[in-house]
């Protein structure tokens, strides 16, 4: 979306262009995906989304957890028993995570 | 596996193996001729829970009936007694054990029953469950009437939570360093708690990290080498179950340091089992929960709660006493469940 060199209507027109696309991208966007946590596991561990995909980690032991991104993209309050925590992804990547309270258990999205 | 009866069998099975597993672990460990053979061992394991008595001379543990417990030494001068507990997670509410509270209670009154009153007590973490206020302030006023008034405190990963341990700090990290890592003295006994529950790298286990491994090489530098050691802290500072993070990444740091040592003993918790290992001249031993069990290493699918038929859950709950004989060389170790008759 840069365009250093363009003229400065043209920017104006391209920027609107963009912003339109935005919102258009918004009404369609991806379904949510749902991780469970379970067993101290997150179930499924991996997972691939296209862009703009929005995640929920829902926590169904009896002893809380946490979604930590190991780059620090993202990173939930302590999620006890039932709770969520949503993550959208906007950028393209591969973005691991862990539980920093049990960090044995760590998962990954790939998104395209 | 059609109805509950099989269900509750099994979850009893489990229960039993993994008595079971415990008392050949201790028994593996004992090469002496002491009157108790493994058939017997189990048959008191069977009666008392978790209840056993455990004496360390020279790096060598000897386990002894309960029944032999009466005629061992009770106080005398030169005698050192404490009591550790662990893992109370207040504020914990699901159906491993609706009543945290009230195990905790129970606990208190076990260590008040006691023939020797404790000298302090060491809580080995996981004082709350989820690092709210009014969780700690249960636990700090049922302690109130226990016996023993001071308590050393190191946290588990449950009293950190959100903060990095900054509550845990202001509540009971007076004269500590670092994220809570301290040391003291009792009776020529240097006790040692350290803290592996801060900066958990993804994948890895407990972390002592570089600075309170510095710290501990200069807080044991004048120490004589025939000076007891009792070092306490959350994770188990072996390798119980890496599988389940049952372990501290650095902790053969901190254990070479303490390799010239005559007596080493390591308390932790966070299992919610008791387990003893003798490796040289250090016992390891990690203690009971006051408040819910977990399953033996692997014998589940994760080490979550375990939940025991409600008349079995005290048998599986319980505290630990230390008696230090001076002179001696020993440490005496007696696991206690919550049980009435125990």
């Amino acid at each position: 979306m840069k365009r250093h060199h363009m003229g400065t209507a043209a920017g104006i027109v391209l920027f609107v262009a963009l912003c339109a696309g935005l919102t258009a991208a918004e009404q369609s966007k991806p379904p949510a995906t749902e991780v469970k946590i379970d067993n101290f596991s997150f179930s499924p561990a991996e997972l691939r989304v296209p862009v703009g995909a929005t995640i929920t980690w829902t926590n169904r032991d009896d002893i809380p957890h946490t979604v930590v991104s190991t780059d620090k993209v993202f990173k939930s309050k302590v999620l006890d028993t039932d709770e969520k925590y949503s993550f959208t992804f906007g950028t393209a990547g591969t973005y691991t995570y862990f539980c920093s309270i049990h960090p044995k258990m760590t998962g990954k999205v790939i998104v395209q | 596996m059609s109805n509950d009866e099989p269900k509750e069998r099994a979850d009893r099975a489990m229960f039993n193996d993994q008595h079971e597993a415990r008392a050949e672990r201790a028994m593996s460990n004992d090469g002496h001729d002491d009157g108790v053979d493994r058939r017997g061992f189990l048959k008191c394991m069977a009666w008392a829970g978790t209840g056993a008595f455990f004496m360390v001379e020279g790096g060598i543990l000897k386990s002894y009936s309960l029944s032999k417990l009466p005629g061992l030494p009770t106080a005398s001068a030169g005698t050192l007694s404490f009591v550790q507990i662990s893992d109370s997670h207040m504020g914990f509410n699901k159906a491993a054990n609706p009543d945290v509270v009230g195990t905790l209670k129970t606990a208190v009154d076990r260590i008040n029953a006691l023939p020797t009153a404790p000298e302090f007590m060491l809580h080995t973490g996981d004082i709350s469950h989820l690092s709210k206020p009014e969780e700690f302030d249960t636990l700090d006023q049922i302690l109130k009437s226990a016996r023993a008034k001071d308590v050393f405190f190191v946290p588990g990963e449950h009293d950190v939570l959100e903060d990095e341990g900054a509550q845990y700090l202001e509540r009971y990290g007076k004269g500590t360093k670092g994220s809570g890592w301290h040391s003291f003295d009792k009776k020529g006994v240097h006790f040692i708690g350290l803290v592996n529950v801060l900066n958990l790298k993804a994948g890895g286990l407990g972390t002592l990290g570089a600075e309170q491994l510095a710290w501990l090489k200069d807080d044991i530098r004048h120490l004589k080498h025939s000076t007891p050691v009792v070092v306490f802290a959350h994770i188990p500072l072996w390798s119980v179950y890496p599988d389940w993070g049952w372990g501290t990444e650095d902790a053969a740091q901190a254990l070479a340091l303490l390799k010239p040592f005559g007596s080493v003993t390591v308390l932790n918790g966070h299992i919610h089992q008791t387990m003893q290992k003798i490796e040289g001249n250090v016992t390891f031993h990690t203690a009971s929960s006051t408040a819910f069990p977990q399953p033996a290493p692997g014998a589940a699918d994760s080490p979550g709660p375990m939940k025991v038929p409600a008349d079995r859950l005290r048998s599986v709950l319980g505290i630990t006493d230390v008696t230090y004989l001076r002179g001696k060389h020993a440490l005496g170790i007696i696991d206690s469940s919550l049980e009435e008759n125990s």
